[in-house]
């Protein structure tokens, strides 16, 4: 242990983390990275195809990472080029995650043929013991084809009823139709289902266009004409219909004569637009040369097309280029999955420094909650440039906001009380933040589009904003409470010095935690004023705010009058866990109201356990001193 | 002092009594936010904001069970402003908490009075219709409208409440009294021929032989409105004119004439009537491309004034409202591609919570100032 150990510690976090941004360990072919950076329009907003890959996959099958039956690991943009250009491949993938028994009797699985048999005595003790699957939860599309007509029939009987009131089996069964065609639309984005030669197809259009056309107006008009010739670009002409209503990815740029730079298009649409124009659509012919190459393992020619197509863009749609490059490193990096490990190790060294090392380890502490602030922040920015939108803007970014908030106080904390505490209790949040924002990111893509109400950058900016730092400090003050109640109860470590500190700290959030939710919701009531002509609607969402308000109100009038001492107000701290935790999540479980736009079933399992962990903690802290192993004699 | 009043006051200047208040109104704001799940927003506000008490059905009896928004609110306000009397002394160390509980004070005033004035209609238009009038969300009147003379209609509203209470109407305008015979509040009408099951009809005028009605249970969800139905019968000096069945859902007015005056009669949500009128010139809607998320909509419309001095277009839409004339109109909604529904507010005490937030806001930004300041000061020291 030396001064500088610290820093060391730090700059190894650091490299670890920015490892991802350097090319040269990464055995992804380059054309592939390359393709994965394309601009396409998907959900309504311009994005590279790798976030359209992640986003899907993490919909279908809960992980980016695809795994071909050979064992082999694919990117996400290996596996979109094998679903665009060689779906029969991409079939065989093992990529929809089902985990509904019901759903898997449907499709003809049971406990004996889902089991995976492990070689080896290691491999199979560790499945016994739940380190290795020791069942298939991900099935390939081939597998689930012969079952699609008895899927698509249950769907349709559940898919009337209410979200809320849907069986396990009903949701399950509505998932994974979603997922499906899903998983068929971005099948049919690019070339037509059940075509061997796309691009031969094309190239032979090109030629035999104008007298195909020529062919075609002939008949129309009732004139003699080359019926061949016209059946042909008639069948052409169908398969693009089917296309064009068969995706809706929109790959194709809006071409020069179109003022509108949001006006693509999908390839089929593109191409049935140049029949008319008596022209092959280049964007399509491009695809097609590279879905060509890629099925042949051409990787030179597949570079060669893309860079082509590439050059072009990048004349017309600089902006939009750019940001679909800057959007796809992005995802590459993962700031945010490097950020949550690096929380975690931040909270065990500040754990550390209470046992050993108190100086090394607490500096190391505070520098690596330090060095995950500034990786989220510039994240969080680059989420906010990608959007050109405020921090918050849904569920997922309210996870990543709050952590930050959190953690940024607690930098604060830390500098000023230099005891490890607000470090430990930023890799808490941070850690737990991150993780509640990794599993919303399963709903898909997490920079999505806001619907007309919402779409106001100076409410979100302020409102919204303010009130999520709210959120934010009401849960700090909560996990600065379980620290005390944690270190007090269960270890000898919490001296009347640290207790009272901790006090100080949790009253002072507390206040700050009122001033932000109140002036939050306070905006909240004036947005709503503006919107909608009433300051106050009693909606779900509105209520969970209040009652924040209300119970920060409540702890700091119970200290005041004494009702209170440090134990209780510990108590009270908690329980503004709960509070904020059902104001969070649980308001939008109730499926009803302006603001519920995020039901998610599997988070009301978590809620519930989170709030009977808090609620268990509330327990340990109501136990009388003489319990406490800090406070016996 | 006698002790029993020092007791009193002593409750009622008490912290504890705050913090009881501030519990009991976290449990009444949580418990109405699940029941808004069965009942809508609307019967939730009824039942445990403008309400002394939250009452239930327990075994055939009513039982207040919970104190409702009213009581907490009042008496919050009670120990608020019997503290500042009793406890408080001016000084700027405590000047956060002074401007703080005066903003906490006009806040609740100010949601009481909004909640007694602030009146909601609707007026939906398609595109280059013009009208002078919003509707009720909630409200029905019966309109008997004399319409002998072209150019003017002359109007009697009777509100709806009357003929759920069977109030006989005499009014100057009309030659005639209504006498209501029966009414439900929520109800389905057909074709006598299609509800076999419909209890008889006294209706013998205008559609009332034709049509019938079944009472339906009454629904307080946000977005369903309750369709009711009447029976009313007119009589005049000489005796009675006949009994006709009225219906929201019944929509054309029905025709009859009386001592030589042509009327027409309907029930319709109620009319609130402006000294202007609105065109809507225009009425666009987008969704973003490759989806059906909508991305915005707004109306273009155009004011006119009878002495045609403003005539001035304006574009409403999300977050930009028209206020004009002590009314608010807000982009509420659309139907089809054509038509708009804005909402309609008349509440004069707008302005109230945007006060008394901004000096909550800058209480407690002035309180917890002090408060740092204390606490560096004292971290400073050695």
């Amino acid at each position: 242990m030396t001064r500088r150990t610290p820093l060391y510690v730090v700059l190894i976090a650091a490299v670890c983390v920015f490892s991802g941004l350097f090319p040269g360990q990464d055995p992804t072919p380059r054309e592939v990275t390359e393709f994965g950076r394309l601009p396409v329009l998907e959900e309504g907003r311009v994005k590279p195809f790798d976030s359209v890959a992640r986003s899907t996959l993490l919909v279908i099958q809960g992980r980016q990472r695809v795994y071909a039956p050979d064992g082999a690991e694919l990117t996400p943009d290996q596996w979109l080029l094998d679903v665009l250009f060689a779906p029969e491949k991409a079939d065989s993938y093992r990529t929809f995650v089902i985990d509904n028994t019901d759903v898997l009797e449907l499709i003809g699985k049971n406990d004996e043929n889902l089991a995976i048999h492990y070689e080896g005595a290691a491999k199979q003790a560790m499945a016994s013991l739940g380190f290795l699957p020791s069942r298939q939860r991900r099935m390939s599309f081939s597998e689930i084809a012969p079952y699609l007509s008895k899927i698509e029939a249950q769907e349709k009987l559940a898919e009337p009823v209410e979200a809320q009131a849907r069986t396990q089996f009903q949701s399950a069964v509505v998932q994974l139709y979603g997922s499906l065609s899903r998983y068929v639309r971005l099948r049919r984005a690019i070339e037509p289902e059940g075509s061997n030669d796309f691009l031969g197809d094309l190239l032979k259009l090109q030629e035999t266009l104008p007298d195909g056309i020529e062919a075609v107006r002939a008949k129309e008009a009732g004139k003699p004409h080359d019926e061949a010739k016209a059946a042909a670009l008639i069948d052409l002409g169908q398969r693009f219909m089917a296309m064009d209503e068969g995706t809706n990815l929109l790959a194709v740029p809006p071409d020069d004569a179109e003022a509108d730079p949001n006006a693509w298009h999908n390839v089929g649409h593109a191409l049935l637009l140049g029949l008319g124009r008596e022209e092959v659509n280049p964007v399509a012919l491009a695809y097609a040369g590279m879905g060509f190459a890629w099925r042949r393992h051409q990787p030179e020619q597949f570079s060669h097309i893309l860079s082509l197509y590439q050059a072009s863009l990048d004349k017309r749609f600089p902006a939009q280029v750019r940001k679909a490059r800057v959007e796809s490193l992005f995802n590459q990096v993962e700031p945010f999955y490097g950020c949550m490990l690096v929380y975690l190790a931040a909270f065990f060294l500040a754990a550390v420094s209470w046992l050993k090392w108190p100086e090394p380890a607490r500096l190391s502490a505070w520098g690596l909650v330090a060095l995950a602030w500034v990786i989220a922040t510039a994240g969080i920015a680059t989420r906010m440039w990608l959007e050109g939108r405020p921090p918050v803007t849904n569920l997922y970014s309210s996870a990543l906001f709050i952590g930050w908030g959190s953690v940024a106080l607690c930098l604060v904390l830390e500098a000023v009380y230099k005891n490890a505490i607000g470090s430990a209790a930023a890799g808490m949040i941070g850690f737990a933040t991150l993780l509640i924002a990794h599993h919303l990111a399963l709903a898909g893509d997490t920079l999505e589009m806001m619907r007309a109400v919402l779409d106001s950058n100076f409410w979100l900016g302020t409102h919204v904003v303010v009130v999520t730092t709210g959120y934010a400090s009401t849960f700090l003050a909560g996990m600065l409470a379980i620290l005390y109640v944690l270190r007090g109860a269960f270890t000898r470590t919490l001296d009347r010095a640290t207790a009272d500190a901790l006090a100080g700290m949790v009253y002072g959030i507390v206040c700050f935690a009122t001033l932000f939710s109140f002036v939050g919701t306070v905006l909240g009531g004036i947005w709503a004023d503006q919107s909608w002509g009433r300051f106050w609607g009693w909606d779900p969402k509105e209520n969970g705010a209040l009652i924040i308000v209300i119970w920060n109100a409540l702890i700091l009038h119970a200290r005041w009058g004494g009702m209170i001492r440090q134990r209780g107000l510990m108590c009270l701290a908690i329980f503004g866990n709960v509070v904020t935790s059902w104001s969070w999540f649980g308001t939008n479980m109730l499926g009803i109201g302006l603001h519920s736009y995020g039901f998610t079933q599997a988070a009301f399992w978590w809620l519930t356990a989170f709030i009977a962990s808090q609620l268990a903690l509330i327990g340990v802290c109501l136990m009388p001193p003489g319990k406490w192993r800090s406070f016996r004699a | 002092m006698n002790v029993r009043i020092r007791e009193l006051r002593d409750f009622f200047v008490s912290l504890k009594l705050t913090v009881a208040l501030l519990a009991l109104s976290i449990v009444l704001v949580f418990w109405a936010t699940l029941d808004q799940v069965h009942l809508g927003v609307w019967a939730v506000q009824q039942k445990f904001f403008h309400a002394f008490f939250v009452w239930t059905k327990a075994g055939g009896l009513l039982l207040p069970v919970f104190p409702g928004g009213y009581l907490i609110g009042g008496l919050l306000l009670v120990n608020l402003v019997s503290a500042h009397v009793y406890r408080f002394h001016l000084g700027w160390r405590k000047s956060g908490i002074w401007i703080t509980h005066a903003g906490l004070i006009l806040l609740l005033v100010g949601e009481l009075v909004s909640g007694l004035v602030q009146k909601d209609f609707q007026m939906q238009l398609e595109e280059n219709e013009t009208r002078n009038y919003s509707e009720s969300l909630r409200l029905n009147e019966l309109a008997i409208v004399d319409t002998t003379d072209p150019k003017t209609d002359r109007v009697v509203a009777i509100p709806e409440s009357l003929l759920a209470r069977g109030v006989v109407v005499q009014n100057p305008a009309l030659p005639f009294r209504v006498v209501p015979k029966g009414y439900y509040a929520n109800s389905m009408v057909g074709l006598k021929s299609q509800l076999p099951s419909a209890p008889p009809s006294p209706a013998t005028q205008g559609m009332g032989a034709m049509v019938a009605a079944v009472p339906m249970e009454v629904s307080y969800q946000e977005d369903a409105r309750n369709n009711p139905t009447a029976f009313v019968e007119l009589v005049g000096p000489d005796g009675s004119l006949g009994t006709w069945i009225v219906s929201t859902l019944l929509g054309n007015p029905q025709p009859f004439t009386y001592a030589g005056r042509t009327f027409k009669i309907v029930l319709r949500p109620t009319r609130a009537y402006h000294p202007f009128s609105l065109t809507l010139e225009k009425f666009s809607h987008d969704i973003y491309p490759g989806t059906d998320i909508p991305k915005n909509f707004s109306s273009k419309v155009r004011i006119n004034t009878p002495e045609g001095g403003e005539g001035r277009d304006v574009l409403i839409y999300m977050n930009n409202p028209l206020r004009y004339s002590g009314l608010t109109f807000y982009q509420s909604g659309f139907q089809g591609e054509h038509t708009t529904i804005l909402q309609v507010v008349h509440n004069p005490s707008w302005l109230v919570p945007y006060i008394a937030c901004a000096a909550i806001s800058l209480g407690l930004c002035i309180q917890f100032l002090i408060h740092l300041v204390g606490f560096v000061g004292k971290r400073s020291r050695p």
